[in-house]
């Protein structure tokens, strides 16, 4: 809890809900008839409306990136190391935008929501959404908010992939994309992992084809073995050897089966805590977003077509030791973005976080993050 | 600006495409940026170097240029240029040879290791020449590669690349017409413009 909010915080935030009544056409076929975006924003929208800019959160991320909830909330929002008076994204200069995407479990419309033609909760019958669907929600809760002209899309790992998709099929609505941590398209390994943790959620004898919210009896197993499979690919393993080492709670070898290891404590509370504040259904959901996203796919697999109908300009992050969405992944959108002749720079930032390392605040990340958004800041107010 | 950028200036085209070997801080291309309109893109390895690219706006790339440049298509750019980085470069020829692939023309300077000071601290102390401007010893220094303007253009005939013009100055960047009498003797910095 702080005592004090810190000078370069956002602040106390409040969540706003946005309601569509408008149906949305998803890329399965589906649709949705209507829907809730739940929405932070941190800073002053310009007259013009050109200093907004876009948060895409990843797998297990929401709406909630900077600031405070309360003044009992005990940690800020998920990238509060990033958005904030005087942090790279700073809101003394920028409207920022962060939302819960559809199919979200933190206040936007998602497998837990009541579905209108049933008054039951979606469950396993909420549609399918993909990279692109969540794109176009958030063209419209741009419009919402006024905003034709995103001066920069932002986002890590699966967020990342929306920046992308952002250029690609909005070419006219974003100046600035910062891929971070991210991929064109998972590898076999990398849908492999996510087939892993789909597996132990929908094999949880609680996972009840989904339809678990009536008795109340969520698959938390599943959803916390999902979570420590997850979490493994997100750390290094020098990292995790730095972190944990062969470190033992119970100080010997106890020759049976239960928790010895510091890591595997570690694990098992990262994975209950995860599975006491996410929702299975939107996990398995987020999981499919990811392993769908592939741009080329109706370019002829030329990544470099996609992203030729792009008119922004990219940063392109990555960093040393993540192998979950590596250096080559990123590598991969970088080439593309020179053979497309587009605006593009890359940096790949020593770390030992793999690919936790695009949340924490590196001096070298943070300097480049900033340096180039300061770019963009500048270039706004020269225009206006 | 540093003045051998001065003197190869003119050799880029307005609203042209260029790449960079070794950008430095992109000190060149924000210059064609901001006078000639120059779509530019700089690759470099230095970590201040490519903040500061990112800080003006340049378009810069994270790469260690000896690792190749394959991912590059050819003929993608009007002009390469590599301004004083030849001498790190594990394999200098290829290099030459990868900036005619992707460019149309290069532009290469790099320091003339046949230069009479150099000749004459080999000479005189039988050690490798140290100076203020190539201030390494042999052990630690990053120029694996130095060459003098004779072995540049033997390896430009060798390659069959041709060159378009030549320019020789001293440290100050001075263009002195004993530097052009006998270029391999007194210029210090050789300044190449090249096509196949």
């Amino acid at each position: 809890m702080p005592e004090t909010l810190p000078p370069d915080s956002v602040g106390l935030v409040e969540p706003q809900v946005y309601h569509f009544d408008e149906p949305l056409q998803l890329c399965s076929g589906r649709q949705i008839k209507q829907y809730d975006l739940i929405v932070e924003t941190y800073g002053k929208l310009n007259a013009d409306a050109s200093n907004a800019v876009l948060i895409c959160h990843a797998l297990s991320g929401h709406q909630h990136a900077a600031g405070y909830l309360s003044m009992d909330d005990k940690k800020p929002g998920w990238w509060d190391s990033a958005i904030g008076p005087g942090k790279p994204i700073d809101t003394n200069r920028f409207f920022v935008v962060s939302l819960n995407n559809l199919g979200g479990c933190h206040g936007s419309t998602g497998p837990i929501s009541i579905n209108p033609d049933t008054e039951q909760p979606y469950g396993p019958d909420f549609p399918v959404v993909t990279v692109r669907d969540w794109v176009n929600s958030q063209a419209r809760l741009a419009d919402r908010l006024s905003i034709q002209c995103w001066a920069a899309i932002v986002g890590g790992s699966l967020g990342g992939m929306q920046a992308m998709q952002w250029a690609i099929d909005y070419p006219d609505r974003v100046k600035h994309a910062l891929v971070i941590a991210s991929a064109p398209r998972l590898t076999a390994q990398n849908i492999a992992f996510n087939e892993v943790a789909r597996q132990a959620i929908t094999k949880d004898p609680q996972f009840n084809n989904g339809r678990y919210y009536l008795n109340n009896q969520v698959p938390k197993t599943g959803l916390a073995l999902a979570r420590m499979v997850g979490h493994i690919t997100y750390l290094s393993d020098d990292g995790m050897r730095e972190k944990f080492g062969r470190e033992m709670s119970t100080g010997k070898l106890s020759f049976d089966f239960n928790t010895q290891f510091e890591v595997e404590s570690y694990l098992q509370y990262q994975g209950e805590r995860f599975s006491t504040s996410f929702d299975a259904n939107t996990y398995l959901l987020m999981t499919k977003a990811l392993d769908y996203f592939d741009p080329a796919a109706e370019y002829d697999h030329d990544l470099a077509k996609a992203l030729s109908k792009a008119e922004c300009n990219f940063l392109v992050v990555s960093f040393t030791t993540d192998w979950r969405f590596s250096p080559e992944r990123s590598r991969e959108i970088t080439d593309a973005l020179i053979t497309a002749r587009k605006n593009v720079s890359y940096a790949e930032i020593d770390s030992d976080h793999g690919h936790d390392a695009f949340l924490i605040p590196s001096p070298r990340y943070m300097d480049i993050f900033s340096a180039y958004m300061n770019r963009v800041a500048e270039v706004i107010s020269d225009e206006s | 600006m540093r003045a051998d950028l001065e003197i190869i200036e003119q050799w880029f085209q307005p609203s042209s495409r260029v790449l960079d070997l070794g950008c430095g801080d992109g000190e060149l291309l924000a210059h064609l940026r901001d006078t000639k309109q120059v779509a530019g893109l700089g690759l470099e390895i230095d970590h201040d170097n490519i903040t500061a690219c990112i800080a003006r706006g340049i378009n810069v790339i994270e790469k260690n240029i000896d690792e190749g440049l394959a991912t590059i298509e050819d003929n993608s750019f009007d002009t390469v240029v590599m301004t004083q980085a030849l001498q790190v470069m594990h394999r200098p020829d290829l290099i030459v040879e990868e900036m005619l692939r992707i460019g149309k023309e290069g532009v290469v300077t790099f320091p003339n290791f046949a230069h009479w000071r150099a000749r004459f601290y080999l000479a005189m102390r039988g050690r490798m020449p140290v100076s203020k401007f190539l201030p390494y010893g042999w052990y630690d220094t990053p120029n694996i590669h130095f060459c003098t303007f004779k072995d540049f253009e033997q390896l430009c005939i060798d390659r069959g690349i041709r060159i378009i013009e030549r320019t020789v100055v001293d440290y100050a960047h001075r263009e002195r017409w004993s530097n052009k009498l006998w270029p391999n003797m007194l210029g210090e910095i050789a300044i190449y413009h090249i096509t196949r």
